[in-house]
């Protein structure tokens, strides 16, 4: 199954877990997934339209999903999605 | 309350008053579940675009978050928060911050007036994002506990 790793600042959305197992082909399954465990990722990520929220970076082998096949990007056994939580301001 | 050594403290300044006019950011690491003190420090290019902006405004690449959550990892600390600049205007948070901080983070902004890092205060969003709360941080004179670079 995929791997996904959380940052620091989502950890206590998911009990301290710094990374999960999770099914799904692709990487917006395997964050469907998430959700499904943890709802309050929903808000997190997506815009009410479905979309990918653009402040979240989910990155595969160092690549951002969205430089990728975005959401249908295909992920192998054991592959690794990392969620960076982004840093802005002002 | 929050404790740093003075070294990093140190370091932290100095960085932001080599970016001055611009914002210098970079992240604090600590210890997981120990989030109270923080261990090192990690500077990171100010990637806001368009680069004019940047006197008031800072972005970090993608690239930069994951080689300090890289480090961090070696290091066996976490990222427990991020640091920034405010040229010419006090530390305290903007409404930009807000709209972009995240909840359990640290979030340290010192002022720089005319090139000189004149100080530092800590702050923490509340969960529902409705405000920042100020942390009182307390600076160690003697670093026993940092990993170091």
């Amino acid at each position: 199954m995929p791997i996904i790793k959380i940052p620091t600042p989502l950890r206590p959305h998911t009990e301290g877990r710094r990374e999960l197992e999770l099914e799904g082909k692709t990487a917006g399954e395997v964050l469907d997934a998430l959700c499904a465990l943890y709802p309050v990722f929903r808000e997190h990520f997506y815009e009410e339209n479905g979309e990918l929220r653009k402040f979240v970076n989910i990155i595969l082998d160092e690549s951002h999903i969205k430089d990728l096949q975005g959401l249908d990007t295909p992920l192998a056994e054991g592959d690794t999605l990392r969620i960076l939580a982004s840093i802005s301001g002002g | 309350m929050l404790t740093i050594p003075q070294k990093l403290l140190d370091e932290i300044h100095r960085y932001l008053e080599e970016a001055y006019p611009e914002e210098g950011v970079g992240f604090l690491f600590g210890l997981e579940g120990n989030e109270t003190s923080v261990k090192a420090q990690h500077p990171v290019p100010n990637a806001w675009q368009p680069e004019v902006e940047r006197v008031r405004r800072y972005d970090v690449a993608p690239q930069d978050i994951m080689e300090a959550d890289d480090k961090a990892e070696e290091m066996e600390l976490s990222i427990i928060g991020a640091y920034h600049s405010h040229p010419d205007h006090p530390n305290q948070p903007s409404d930009t911050d807000r709209e972009r901080a995240h909840p359990f983070f640290i979030y340290f902004i010192t002022s720089v007036e005319n090139g000189k890092a004149v100080s530092t205060r800590a702050w923490r969003l509340l969960e529902d994002r409705s405000k920042f709360i100020e942390e009182e941080i307390e600076i160690m004179e003697t670093d026993w506990f940092n990993l170091g670079d």
